[in-house]
């Protein structure tokens, strides 16, 4: 048995959560204050995510970059390539928020949305 | 002149909500005021996430947040708004003079004005960094719009002062943009920034933070080309012979804000200490009859969220003030931050009979576990709140119902007690 202290990461209470493993495997966890830190806490420690938010740039827009959000978590270890993927995409204005920038980015199940109207 | 219910100054989260909330409660003519191209403030260049999960129950980004504010009162015939258009004055007696491109110079009366104007960063000038006044020194939040807004990298090799939630953030930021964030110094003991910040902006990137960290002196003429960092003692003096000197091309600063008041304190608005920014009651009424405020221009927060709720209070008490329908007060009672709380608002609650539900909002001194917040009226505990973790840099909330505040008189004290 093996604990692990980790600060939540779900909203900004930021709570301290214990994770108990065994060889490597989630067993428990205390110190969250709701379901999703216990969900955060398991993914954590086996297979860590994180959400992505850059720009891209806009063609005919007020400004010359488009902020962008994935509609989804991200392996943490594949952010940098999404980033890099994402410095040779152009949108072209008008775009909505919520309007798919990248469907499906690298294969990995995830869109990247638009932030804003521009 | 043209005559409104209520007229307010910045177009912000903060502005925005009060409009709405002031349209929700019944004004039938409400302006507001932005200097910037386009409403939504600060958040526009925030593209990060993390908002709106209290107001919205929903994980927007800020130009995410901000859009909602912004649908929220558009297509509305008694909500006007104006977009690069600076207010140059507001007086006591709730005139509003501004101009513009397209208006020139004008003044507007409002029967209410809210002040949402918002905060502003402190600069090097604020901190007195010895060294030569080479390009390559930002504020975290110039070096933000720069980014995320307008194209341009400020640097490639950054070091950060302040481990506030903008520093924080932009150490990520200026990561995924390929550039390599050398450190983050943190005078204080801890930091400053949310905990999530923490995680996700500085242990995903192996940053390193130093606590208890300062920069002595930025090194360079032309560029900046090294920062000189000592340990600090608990007095936050630079200890002799811990200096060490770190190489990089830009310094971000993210050592705090300052709500942006000129226009307040030329109005005659009282300014109440610690938190910088205009005392106001539980409405959110500042000194000035008819003149409100709300969001980080009363005192800095750490939630958008917070700002939005506090907004609405102001709107909602500044439409009902301009139909005539404000309930009068008959009660006065202090607020005063007592043992481990730095800051209260409201600092004063105007109480109409039978009393009226508050929320206060206030800042912890130092970090603490496991305390009890407890409001206190001489002997009297009228209401308390278990803690299980308080930190300087996370707003501390706590609602009291209507009927406690009747039990209020004189002054009530807001302290911690430890466990």
């Amino acid at each position: 048995m093996e604990t692990k202290v980790m600060n939540c990461i779900m909203c900004p209470m930021g709570c301290e959560m214990t994770v108990t493993l065994e060889n490597g495997k989630f067993v428990s966890v205390t110190g969250n204050s709701c379901p999703r830190g216990a969900r955060y806490a398991e993914t954590e420690v086996t297979d860590p995510r994180r959400m992505l938010t850059t720009t891209v740039r806009i063609r005919g827009g007020l400004l010359p970059l488009l902020p962008v959000v994935s509609a989804d978590v991200l392996p943490k270890g594949r952010i940098a390539d999404c980033v890099a993927y994402l410095r040779n995409v152009t949108a072209e204005a008008p775009v909505k928020a919520g309007d798919v920038i990248v469907h499906d980015i690298l294969g990995l199940g995830v869109n990247i949305v638009a932030s804003r109207d521009m | 002149m043209e005559l409104y219910d209520v007229v307010i100054v910045g177009g912000g989260p903060g502005g925005l909500s009060a409009a709405y909330s002031a349209y929700q409660n019944g004004a039938k003519k409400i302006l507001v005021i932005e200097r910037d191209r386009e409403l939504g403030g600060i958040l526009q260049q925030c593209i990060h996430n993390g908002f709106g999960l209290h107001h919205f129950k929903e994980e927007l980004t800020g130009p995410g947040y901000a859009g909602r504010c912004i649908d929220l009162i558009k297509d509305k015939p008694e909500i006007e708004t104006l977009t690069d258009t600076m207010v140059l004055s507001v007086s006591k007696d709730k005139k509003v003079t501004a101009v513009s491109p397209d208006k020139g110079l004008f003044t507007v009366q409002g029967k209410t004005v809210i002040l949402t104007m918002g905060c502003r960063e402190r600069t090097r000038g604020a901190i007195r960094t010895a060294g030569e006044r080479p390009a390559g020194v930002f504020t975290a939040g110039a070096a933000q719009r720069m980014v995320n807004m307008e194209g341009y990298l400020p640097g490639r090799k950054i070091v950060i002062l302040g481990s506030g939630d903008i520093g924080l953030i932009m150490a990520r930021r200026m990561s995924l943009e390929g550039c390599k964030v050398q450190a983050v110094c943190e005078i204080c003991p801890y930091s400053n920034g949310l905990t999530r910040n923490m995680v996700q902006c500085l242990y995903d990137f192996d940053i390193p933070l130093y606590l208890s960290h300062t920069i002595l002196k930025i090194k360079g003429r032309d560029r900046v080309e090294g920062v000189t960092v000592a340990k600090v003692d608990e007095k936050m003096r630079p200890i002799p012979g811990t200096e060490f000197d770190i190489e990089c091309d830009t310094l971000l600063l993210s050592v705090g804000l300052i709500p942006e008041n000129e226009l307040s304190m030329a109005a005659g608005v009282e300014i109440a200490p610690f938190t910088n920014g205009p005392k106001v009651d539980q409405r959110r009424q500042t000194n000035l009859p008819g003149i409100y405020a709300a969001g980080n221009v009363v005192h800095v927060h750490d939630l958008v969220d917070f700002v939005s709720d506090e907004a609405e209070i102001a709107g909602k008490f500044a439409a009902l003030e301009a139909q005539g329908t404000l309930t009068p007060a008959v009660d006065t009672v202090a607020v005063m931050p007592a043992n481990g709380i730095r800051t209260c608002v409201p600092q004063v609650l105007h109480l109409p009979e039978g009393g009226e539900p508050v929320r206060l909002f206030m800042r912890a001194g130092a970090p603490d576990r496991k305390v009890t917040l407890e409001v206190k009226c001489g002997d009297e505990v009228l209401v308390k709140k278990m803690l299980p973790v308080v930190k300087p840099s996370e707003m501390i909330t706590l609602d009291i119902p209507a009927a406690k505040t009747v039990l209020m008189h004189d002054k009530i004290e807001v302290g911690l007690r430890a466990k």
